[in-house]
């Protein structure tokens, strides 16, 4: 046991650190540093360059298009792509569709999408969530209904994040109404351009633009894009929702979070001091940096385990748990750190705009992204969900 | 990077666990701490002799298995697991740590004994005054000739009733609070001049308070290394106790579970009802958390030292806080039985409460860390 890297390892970090150096886009650099929110093409730009080079999908086994790294050199370009500041690619085809297709999908059906999520042609969004089956998913209600060898689906989803964008959306329904909750659910490929389909945007707490209601109506879906068997999507559904919460740890994000606060609680000036030096404040760092350490151990010693063959199973609610908590404290202390600061409501500049900012920028979005950030203790299954699932299926109670 | 343990590192494990599962249950235990020298001597010697794994730590010039600080955290997890009462940690993590990394004449001597078990080694180095700063020392050690004479008071020397011999921090030179002066020295525990107060502690230890009246000590009792050494030393057992943390914390998880699992109150298993679901849930998160920041630690033990100590003190602040969480919660679903001395859990609690503190609380450890880490306050 042992925390050096190796030559080799060494060696890959310097090679993932002078390719983000060289090939990361700079517009996108320059719209991240005005705080400016980030469209379709600003998300796919980066994810092209990553395609090229054939890293868009690292977790991906290697006939699938993967890099066949191991778990380290993950955690190296996780670590890396984080200090770098660069921006998450959408999970929604890489991390969430992608591997349910590539395990439960027919050949036609690998050979169909899995190269266009790499490629970035598709893009993906989720239908799980309905206004009356939030935390109880499997109470879903949409209907759909075999029409010779189609599906005919009505119903409502919701918060689905990123569809005003989508191509494609893989959708939770119901197929069996007579059947136990979990037994009658399928899951359904939609192509987000079939006649049927309402995308209407819900505004979050700082005025973003990033879930939305969609709407089904009579939406015809050929059989063919039903994964893995009828009335056995829920078993995708669990499949999919393990591989999400590893993902959602975000350390290496959180670390930079962390250098940033610290960032700002050097320019921010307490008295005759930084606020950094501010023994209340910075206690509160400190507990931070301890817990997260506390979560990346945690993180590393479950991707050791999955190295020797133990996939990613309900463990991976206790990093979901503490990935998201950690998350939400970082955007606390973002926002109390910007002090006056925080209140005014910047967007970002304009065509043409050449106004000053107002205030420090680094205080900019702090109180958006400080509201935004309540998100991640209720989406992926709600932290009190995770506990749930920690007790039922780790504890045996 | 790498976060598998070897074959021999299992092989310890494992050794070690068959051999307290057969000679160290609640009762027995509980007999040892009620005898008049409040152990039984007979384990260590087995340790030493039959299982020969005292040596764990020791490099194989010094008669060891080649280990370090990862067959300690092992060792230490194991006999958490019993709440063993042995002096492992002041013996041969805190000791044999010292003379390891000293070196010389005396480590050369008295390491073979360790490992053979003749020798066990009570550490005298907080005071009275000091609470967790090492530097904080009105016990002198006055050179005189080729030796030195020794004159102070050593608070709460856990096993220095057993002890062959004491390892004593004291000031050569300096004020009460400088860190030059500091040096240590390893001694009989026999010397004329030495005194001692012995009583049980809570977690079932025998210790002492420790009295100095002009001991003469021989000048090769001297350590060198001062109080950098002397730092590393309590850095090395604070990664150790952390690491028996992880033992004690384990088994309070995994006893509370099963109680409430039989425990029927409503009609039901009390842990049928989602508040105490929950509760476990978060003792569960809290255990797994001691034992990554525990391999954090211990993988940074040798890191240059102010690396060294941000490191251990962001494991020990999150232990501390984790154990009394963990150990409160634990007493708490058990109910009335928790608080009395029946069920083993509740010595799991005192054990894990006295580790809390143990060479420095979460606010000390967190307060080391940000004197290392951010600017001053």
């Amino acid at each position: 046991m042992n925390l050096e890297f190796s030559p080799e390892e060494i060696a890959f970090r310097d090679e993932v650190r002078a390719f983000i150096a060289e090939n990361y886009p700079a517009d996108l650099r320059g719209k991240q540093d005005e705080g400016d929110e980030l469209s379709k093409e600003d998300f796919l730009s980066w994810h092209r360059v990553l395609h090229k080079k054939g890293w868009v999908a690292p977790a991906w086994p290697v006939e699938y298009g993967g890099t066949g790294w191991t778990a380290t050199q993950r955690y190296i370009w996780s670590e890396e792509t984080a200090r770098a500041d660069c921006i998450r690619l959408m999970p929604f085809g890489l991390t969430m569709v992608g591997p349910v297709i590539y395990t439960f999908g027919t050949p036609e059906q690998k050979a169909k999408f899995l190269p266009r999520i790499l490629s970035g042609e598709d893009w993906w969004c989720q239908g799980y969530s309905e206004p009356g089956s939030g935390s109880d998913l499997a109470s879903l209600r949409t209907r759909a209904v075999r029409d010779g060898d189609h599906y005919v689906v009505n119903g409502q989803k919701t918060w689905t994040t990123m569809a005003q964008h989508a191509d494609w959306g893989f959708f939770l329904v119901r197929t069996d109404p007579d059947a136990k909750q979990q037994e009658g659910i399928s899951f359904l490929l939609i192509d987000m351009k079939s006649p049927g389909v309402t995308v209407r945007p819900i505004i979050t707490l700082g005025g973003e633009h990033e879930v939305n209601e969609v709407w089904l109506e009579d939406v015809r879906v050929p059989v063919e894009n039903r994964v893995y068997e009828e009335n056995k999507g829920w078993t995708c559904a669990k499949f999919l929702l393990a591989h999400e919460r590893t993902g959602i740890a975000g350390v290496a994000a959180s670390k930079r979070g962390v250098e940033k606060i610290k960032t700002i609680a050097m320019s921010e000036s307490d008295g005759d001091r930084p606020l950094l030096a501010n023994p209340f404040f910075r206690r509160k760092v400190a507990e931070l940096e301890m817990d997260l350490t506390a979560l990346e151990f945690t993180e590393l010693r479950t991707l050791a385990g999955e190295a020797q063959g133990k996939g990613p199973g309900p463990e991976s609610s206790l990093l979901k748990i503490k990935g998201s908590e950690i998350q939400q404290r970082i955007t606390e202390l973002a926002l109390e750190a910007a002090g006056h600061y925080g209140a005014p409501y910047f967007r970002g500049f304009g065509e043409g705009d050449n106004e000053h900012p107002i205030g420090p920028e680094y205080a900019n979005r702090t109180a958006p992204v400080y509201f935004n950030t309540r998100k991640t203790t209720i989406y992926g299954g709600s932290n009190e969900i995770q506990r749930n699932i920690i007790a039922k299926m780790v504890l045996g109670l | 990077m790498d976060f598998n343990y070897t074959e021999t590192q299992d092989m310890l494990r494992d050794t070690l666990a068959r051999f307290l599962a057969d000679t160290y249950d609640f009762e027995t235990r509980k007999k040892m701490i009620a005898s008049g020298e409040g152990r039984d001597p007979g384990i260590w010697r087995a340790l030493a002799t039959e299982l020969g794994i005292l040596s764990a730590p020791f490099s194989e010039e010094q008669g060891g298995l080649g280990g370090g600080a990862l067959e300690n955290m092992i060792m230490m997890e194991e006999l958490g697991k019993v709440i063993a009462i042995e002096p492992y940690l002041q013996t041969v993590v805190i000791g044999g740590g010292a003379l390891k990394a000293a070196g010389g004449a005396l480590a050369d001597a008295v390491i073979p004994e360790i490992i053979s078990g003749n020798v066990i080694i009570g550490f005298a180095y907080a005071e009275p005054q000091g609470r967790y700063d090492l530097a904080n020392l009105t016990t002198t050690a006055k050179k005189d000739g080729a030796g030195f004479v020794l004159n102070g008071h050593k608070a709460v020397v856990y096993a220095a009733p057993w002890a062959t011999h004491l390892l004593v921090s004291a000031r050569t030179g300096g004020a009460q609070r400088d860190r030059a002066g500091v040096e240590l020295f390893l001694i009989d525990a026999k010397l004329p001049g030495i005194t001692r107060r012995d009583y049980p502690t809570v977690d079932g230890f025998r210790a002492s308070e420790v009295y100095f009246e002009n001991v003469a000590i021989p000048g090769d009792a001297h350590l060198p290394g001062g109080i950098d050494l002397l730092e590393r030393v309590v850095d090395e057992a604070t990664m150790a106790v952390c690491g028996e943390a992880c033992g004690v914390t384990r088994k309070l998880h995994e006893g509370t579970l099963d109680y409430s699992k039989q425990r029927q109150q409503f009609g039901q298993p009390i842990g049928r009802f989602q508040v105490l679901q929950h509760r476990m849930a978060d003792i569960f998160l809290e255990v797994e958390q001691i034992m990554s920041m525990t391999l954090m630690g211990t993988l940074k033990l040798d890191l240059p030292a102010e690396e060294r100590k941000a490191a251990v003190s962001l494991a020990k602040a999150k232990v501390a806080r984790s154990a009394k969480f963990v150990g409160q919660n634990a007493i708490q679903t058990h109910g009335g039985i928790g608080i009395t001395q029946e069920l083993a859990i509740g010595h799991y609690f005192k054990r894990a409460t006295m580790i809390e503190g143990q060479f420095g609380s979460a606010d000390y450890h967190l307060d080391r860390f940000e004197q290392l880490t951010y600017p001053k306050a």
